[in-house]
């Protein structure tokens, strides 16, 4: 495994081209765009203001830097550098910015959810859409680009509209029963979609593209429900983290509950393998010389490694108060492996733990505890990997064979706040509070 | 009574008393009785009459009589009438009055009896009267302090009860608070429902206004700037909104959901087709199971239905795959299905029933092998045992030549164990060397007790010889042919002879007084001898042991000497003063031997 230097940036405003072969990172107002596997400057714009959000086009040839400030966005071309394109939203202010799948259209989304601007960089042509819903995930696209679903309200009733991306035409538009929508998302065949309520209410609903209503489910009432909502790549499961700190696996013929995996706070299943991460000081002892010293700051790093447990472990738990809004309690976070073969999950109450589960056993596989709470994890695009990082300098690696962290050898104190993979799976990318960092993994490695 | 009866006439003279006494005593029976029973004894002792007692004179002997009569018959003795022997006389008609005793001998005799048998009745009533009575107070006090503890527990109970309905009233009350405070939060989430609405109506109401402005306003900012135009990623120009669009955009959603749905349908077919062939491949199998036994079984019970079936089935299950092979309607799936269902219901069955017999002849076996078991048991528990033995002692073995080869393997582990056995063999002979010493010094000390005694001996025999020869020499020099010491001479095979047994004596003593360890002084005073006996010469020189003894005893004690100073020679050296008072001892021990042949 190997690691680049550390680069600059700022707001975490760090991506690579979906073709894999540029790298974009912001830097207050600048953008600067690396070839990846050299790492050398190929292009360098600078925007009127400090940027707060960037995005590749899907075909890598435009980039869009927004900043919400000042309700403006700049797009970038990589192969006309001279080429340029400023939106300008003026005064009613701009939330969110981003790419149509076509890469010719941009979406903004006004200020107070008023509208959602669609900008055409082909005819400048700009149309609006009414009463979108401000809700965590109201806009998603088909996976091939051909329909966007957009939650919206009107008239206190949640209703999703489904637009033909091609002309934005309105194809479909209708009411969901649900109180509060919170969300929606398209399964990967782009065939059903599926809208969750807001947390007040246990409830998912599963809409064919046409708009008819395949199926409700609600595992329970009373108490709050969901809380992540992610389709299996091959769209046959849906899994849905809740408050009640369990996953519910639906399945998409008869979209009832197949299994539930459970997060508890003792483990005692004697499939699962339990790695605790430990945190060694490095031992001072008589060779403290001088040579040492001036090797510096590795001295004063912990090193730190996985154990494997024996069973039963007990698993840190923190009980989240119950007065406070959005407890930090449920499963926040899920994530399919490439292959759908795995399911990593996060449990908020038990923040330091990441948990992998086996989708055709449908049982726990891996435990990784860490000596601090995971901020981020992601799946290899392309392996059966799972990288995690806790806002400390090393990065934890699972993979069925087992289970690594590594020191990542950058000086002056490189926190991993959060991580991603290049889409070939061949190096991560760190991102750090000020600066990232490459990672490169070892290709003869693995097909060791 | 009949004493008294005998006495009255006696001294009858004392009493001229009056009936009224004894009408008197007749009205308490018992009390009579008694001052009867007492005055008999009175008159026994006393012989003389108290006024009472008398009850006859010779003036009354008619009234008494009659009374006795009366009495009598109120007894219901009427048949014996005491009859006086003539009238006017005062004599009494024996055999009446006799029988009358004896009747009354009787009735009080009986009266006795049943008076003890009442007594003992009363006795023991009394003591189950006594034992009642401490059951009874022992039960009083048992209800009593029941009595106290049910009140107790009334006291509880009303507590409890009281408790209960405080805590009723409590539930009560919670249980309305509770629907007060559902209520209200029923209220609150309508209100908050209706309130969040409106607020949401407004805020809608609001941002329309807004954009309306914003609208309005004609912002001039609101613009793009993009220095020229892009194609489109698809290379096509844009098209115009039309019905034809839309059209199309349906058709093509329709097309997507449409392929989707062939799509799955298709994976479900795949899916259904896997299923109906393992389905099939079961079924054939099931088929290939029940076939080949099919003959046993129809063998065995010789069941014309069951064999029906069975061909029935086969056509079936014929006549079904083939359905199931070209045309997979809901008819051959019934079909399919159902003579799936069928031959699962047989081959069951025919589980069941092999299970049965199976069972059946594993019983038979059971029961027969009881039966053989008795004789070839034994053997088998024999021959088992010796495997058993000989497994053991193979496994010994082997353990043994494990060792082995670890001790020959292993150099310092063996090492380890030689030293620990020359440790323990070393440990031993320090032991055993202890032991030699230990004994060695015992015998030293014998020896040295023994070489010491010896000396003293030598001492004691050499004062004494001298003592002796000084004795001798006296006796010598005293020997002068005086007259009047001539008496004494006469003698003189006397004092030969105590002299000879003198020593014997003093050699015996000495030998007892040996181990005492005597002083010498006390030991050899010699007696003063005022008869002082002269011996023979012979005799002198024998005691001298200036002749040799005519018993030849000094060869073997010679030889004996040397024996023990070879002894002496073989033993370590102790003293060499032993050593010179080796003659002393030589002759100690010649004297020794004489005395000990004497």
């Amino acid at each position: 495994m190997n690691f680049s230097e550390v680069f600059k940036q700022s707001n975490q405003l760090c991506k690579v081209s979906p073709d894999g072969k540029y790298l974009a990172t912001c830097v207050q107002y600048r953008l600067v765009v690396r070839d990846v596997s050299t790492l050398q400057i190929l292009q360098l714009y600078t925007c009127l203001d400090q940027i707060s959000h960037m995005d590749w086009s899907s075909d890598s040839l435009f980039i869009l830097c927004a900043m919400y400030k000042r309700g403006l966005v700049q797009v970038w071309s990589l192969e006309q550098p001279d080429w340029h394109c400023k939106i300008d939203e003026g005064s009613i202010g701009l939330v969110s910015s981003r790419w149509s799948p076509d890469g010719r259209h941009i979406l903004n989304t006004t200020e107070f959810h008023l509208r959602v601007t669609v900008w055409s960089l082909c005819t400048k042509a700009v149309s609006y859409i009414k009463y979108p819903k401000a809700c965590s995930k109201g806009i998603d696209f088909s996976r091939d680009g051909c329909y966007m679903a957009l939650a919206e309200r009107r008239d206190c009733k949640d209703y999703v509209s489904v637009f033909v991306c091609d002309d934005w035409h309105l194809l479909r538009h209708f009411e969901t029963e649900t109180q509060d929508l919170a969300g929606l998302e398209w399964s990967p065949n782009g065939c059903v979609l599926a809208v969750w309520d807001s947390c007040l209410e246990y409830k998912v609903l599963l809409y064919s593209l046409d708009g008819r209503l395949l199926s409700t489910y609600s595992a329970y009432e009373w108490s709050l429900g969901v809380k992540s909502v992610t389709w299996s790549p091959s769209s046959q499961f849906l899994a849905i983290g809740s408050y009640d700190e369990k996953v519910r696996i639906l399945n998409h013929i008869t979209w009832k509950k197949i299994t539930q995996f459970e997060h508890p706070s003792t483990i005692n299943n004697t499939k699962a393998v339990v790695y605790k991460e430990v945190e060694r000081r490095p031992v001072v002892s008589d060779d403290l010389s001088l040579h040492n010293i001036t090797v510096g700051t590795t001295l004063f790093n912990t090193q730190s490694k996985y154990e494997i447990c024996p069973l039963p472990v007990q698993i840190p738990v923190v009980k989240p108060d119950p007065d406070r809004a959005n407890p930090k309690i449920g499963i926040s976070s899920l994530a399919f492996s490439a292959d759908g073969r795995y399911l990593a999950t996060k449990n908020d109450n038990m923040a330091s733990v990441a948990w992998v589960w086996d989708m055709q056993k449908m049982n726990l596989v891996a435990v990784l505890e860490h000596t601090s709470a995971v901020k981020c994890f992601q799946w290899d695009p392309k392996h059966p990997r799972l990288a995690l990082c806790t806002g400390n300098a090393k990065l934890y690696l699972w993979s069925p064979a087992g289970c690594v962290s590594v020191q990542v050898p950058a000086e002056g104190g490189f926190q991993v706040q959060s991580l991603s993979w290049h889409c070939t799976g061949d190096s991560l990318i760190l991102l750090g509070k000020e600066q990232l960092c490459l990672c490169y993994m070892e290709t003869e490695q693995e097909d060791k | 009574m009949g004493e008294w009866w005998t006495t009255v006439p006696i001294e009858s003279s004392l009493g001229n008393f009056d009936i009224s006494s004894i009408s008197h005593a007749t009205m308490s029976p018992s009390k009579q009785n008694n001052l009867l029973s007492m005055y008999s004894s009175l008159s026994l002792s006393k012989s003389s009459y108290s006024v009472i007692s008398a009850f006859c004179t010779e003036d009354n002997i008619p009234q008494c009589i009659s009374y006795i009569n009366q009495e009598l018959a109120s007894l219901g003795l009427s048949s014996t009438c005491i009859e006086a022997s003539s009238p006017g006389a005062a004599g009494l008609n024996p055999v009446p009055a006799l029988n009358a005793t004896y009747e009354l001998l009787q009735i009080h005799r009986r009266t006795m009896c049943s008076l003890e048998e009442l007594e003992r009745e009363q006795l023991k009533k009394s003591s189950t009267l006594e034992h009642v009575q401490m059951n009874n107070s022992r039960l009083k006090d048992q209800l009593e302090l029941s009595i106290r503890e049910k009140s107790g527990l009334h006291e509880m109970e009303r507590q409890l009860q009281l408790k209960i309905k405080t805590l009723q009233s409590c539930l009560k009350t919670e249980k309305d608070e509770v629907q007060k405070l559902q209520n209200i939060i029923a209220s609150r989430a309508s209100q908050y429902s209706h309130d969040a609405k409106r607020k949401e109506r407004e805020t809608a109401k609001l941002k329309e206004r807004l954009s309306q402005l914003l609208v309005d306003r004609k912002d001039k900012k609101l613009a793009i700037d993009v220095l020229n135009c892009l194609g489109r990623s698809d290379g096509k120009r844009s098209h115009w909104k039309t019905a034809k669009a839309a059209a199309s955009h349906e058709g093509e959603m329709y097309k997507s959901l449409l392929s989707d749905y062939e799509a799955s349908q298709r994976s479900l077919m795949l899916e259904n087709a896997e299923l109906k062939k393992v389905l099939q491949q079961m079924k054939k199998e099931m088929i290939h199971v029940l076939s080949p036994r099919q003959p046993s079984i129809r063998g065995a019970t010789a069941d014309d239905s069951q064999e029906q079936a069975d061909s029935d089935l086969e056509d079936r299950a014929g006549d079904s795959s083939r359905g199931s092979l070209d045309k997979s309607c809901e008819h051959a799936r019934e079909q399919l299905t159902n003579s799936i269902r069928q031959q699962w219901r047989k081959l069951r069955n025919h589980m069941e029933r092999l299970d049965s017999q199976a069972s059946q002849v594993q019983n038979q076996l059971e029961s027969n092998k009881d039966v053989i078991s008795r004789e070839t048991h034994e053997d088998e528990m024999e021959r088992m045992r010796r495997e058993v033995q000989q497994c053991k002692e193979f496994i010994d073995a082997q353990q043994q030549l494990l060792q082995q080869l670890n001790t020959s393997f292993d150099d310092e582990t063996a090492a380890l164990l030689n030293d620990c056995y020359t440790l323990e063999e070393k440990e031993r002979l320090k032991e055993e060397w202890r032991l030699f010493e230990e004994q060695k010094r015992n015998f030293e000390r014998e020896r040295t007790n023994f070489t010491e005694a010896a000396i003293r001996l030598g001492r004691e025999k050499k004062a004494f010889e001298e003592d002796r020869a000084s004795w001798l020499k006296n006796q010598f020099l005293n020997m002068t042919p005086f007259t009047d010491r001539r008496r004494c001479s006469s003698s003189d095979g006397q004092s030969a002879l105590s002299i000879r047994s003198e020593p014997e004596m003093r050699m015996s003593s000495s030998k007892v007084q040996l181990p005492k360890s005597s002083t010498y002084t006390s030991f050899s005073t010699p007696k003063p001898a005022p008869s002082a006996t002269v011996p023979s010469t012979t005799e002198l020189y024998r005691t001298l042991r200036l002749i040799p003894d005519p018993s030849s005893t000094r060869h073997s004690s010679h030889g004996r000497w040397h024996e023990s100073s070879t002894i002496e020679d073989g033993e370590s050296q102790v003293k060499a003063k032993s050593r010179l008072r080796c003659g002393d001892l030589s002759i100690f021990s010649l004297g020794e031997d004489e005395n000990s042949l004497t």
